[in-house]
């Protein structure tokens, strides 16, 4: 038990798929401006990464070695669009937001790589928590980014203004840097930091 | 059975492409109305917010049937006809259309707080993509009320900046005749080539020339067409 509780934990933490592995960094710095579409693009990712890592589980001893890549990019794609199209149909304004962003996640590294290094060798209960686990370790820095960017960027949480309107008075304005891409770098490398300075194991010898 | 034979190969492949073929007909077909219902709401909450109405989406469907008085279809001489359905028309399709004679184009008639309005929408092509908005007139056809665009793909923080309200508020004023009543419509000029004073261009970005060239060839091509209309109305 703890070896599948680890597969769901450890990417959260210690292998972290944006900090450590540093991969997926583009959506990273793209949809983190506000919360709300970092919590659904979070979303998104574990939904496809876990069921794309159960599919080809389930398939990997019938999948032909020549074509696996074209098999997983057609997987991922296939649920890609899926997603794709329920964010239209249901939460419109966020689709919008996150423009190419949905479409961009076929080309997110994390998936393709959980697929080539975990689904292709293990059974399908383990490829999902493996999934799970990616997904949530990518969205909770997703979701970190997100919230210092949106504090400090706009003085809102989640579209609801947290920075008292007496503090604008006083002569506080909002950071415009925060909205741009290079701030979302430097938030990341901040986690980074912090993170390799707390957990001995991560630090080069 | 030989998992790496070519055959075996062959047919996976050939499976694979039909099952995921006929599950995403299937989802699109199944959502399609849904999403077609959203892209309308949009379009009266983009009407709407070119008159100077703020709305959400879901509101959008009840305060487009207060502000918006009638919608009708115009042809390319600018006579109103009937056997239209103006709301549903699509720009794109009318502009692809090679007979010139056969395009039509929507007119919303809007009252808001008193002030008669109209509405045309605009059509073209961005850097990436379509861009499209509405551009909304008072009542002498010729000064702008406000505008909305909106579009598909340009870049974040550089060609979709068009979206923003600073860069849409700058319209408001501005007018498409110049003082010999001829069209001449609206240019948007480089920073450092906008003269603030003048009433027929707006600030672009720089880093997003072509999006705002797309976004100028846009207003002229789709307004062209209602010239006769708009002198016929003066």
């Amino acid at each position: 038990m703890s070896k599948l509780s680890k597969l769901v934990t450890d990417p959260i933490n210690l292998n972290n798929p944006i900090t450590v592995q540093v991969l997926g960094i583009c959506s990273a710095l793209a949809v983190t401006v506000k919360l709300e579409p970092a919590v659904v693009m979070s979303l998104s990712v574990t939904f496809v990464i876990a069921f794309s890592n159960v599919i080809i589980s389930l398939l990997r001893n019938t999948i032909p070695t020549r074509i696996r890549i074209i098999v997983q990019l057609v997987v991922i794609a296939f649920l890609v669009i899926i997603v794709d199209q329920f964010l239209k149909a249901f939460v419109y304004d966020v689709s919008k937001q996150l423009s190419v962003f949905v479409g961009l996640i076929i080309t997110n590294c994390i998936i393709m790589g959980r697929l080539e290094a975990f689904a292709l060798g293990n059974k399908p209960f383990p490829a999902l928590l493996d999934g799970i686990g990616n997904g949530a370790g990518y969205g909770i820095i997703l979701i970190i980014v997100a919230f210092f960017r949106e504090l400090f960027g706009s003085g809102t949480i989640w579209g609801l203004q947290v920075i008292p309107q007496a503090l604008y008075d006083a002569g506080y304005e909002n950071n415009g840097l925060m909205i741009l891409p290079p701030m979302a770098l430097i938030v990341v490398g901040a986690i980074i930091w912090i993170q390799r300075g707390s957990f001995k194991s991560l630090q080069e010898k | 059975m030989n998992v790496q034979s070519n055959t075996y190969t062959f047919i996976y492949a050939v499976v694979m492409v039909i099952i995921v073929a006929v599950g995403l007909s299937l989802t699109s077909i199944s959502l399609k109305n849904r999403q077609q219902s959203n892209i309308e709401k949009e379009k009266k909450q983009s009407i709407l917010k070119s008159i100077g109405i703020e709305c959400t989406r879901d509101q959008a469907v009840d305060l487009f049937s207060t502000y918006v008085k009638n919608v009708y279809a115009i042809d390319y001489q600018g006579q109103k006809i009937d056997g239209v359905d103006a709301f549903s028309l699509d720009l794109a399709v009318e502009q692809a259309k090679s007979d010139e004679t056969q395009r039509y184009y929507p007119v919303f008639e809007c009252e808001n707080n008193g002030t008669k309005l109209n509405v045309f929408p605009v059509r073209g092509k961005g850097l990436w993509g379509p861009i499209w908005g509405f551009v909304a007139l008072e009542g002498d056809f010729n000064t702008v009320y406000g505008v909305t665009f909106d579009h598909k793909s340009e870049t974040p923080g550089l060609g979709a900046e068009i979206t923003t309200a600073d860069f849409q508020a700058q319209f408001v004023g501005k007018q498409i005749f110049n003082d010999l009543n001829e069209f001449v419509s609206i240019l948007v000029k480089k920073p450092a080539q906008y003269n603030p004073n003048d009433l027929h261009e707006v600030q672009g970005f720089s880093g997003s020339t072509l999006t705002c060239n797309g976004l100028q060839d846009m207003l002229e091509n789709s307004l062209k067409p209602y010239e006769k209309f708009f002198l016929s109305h003066q």
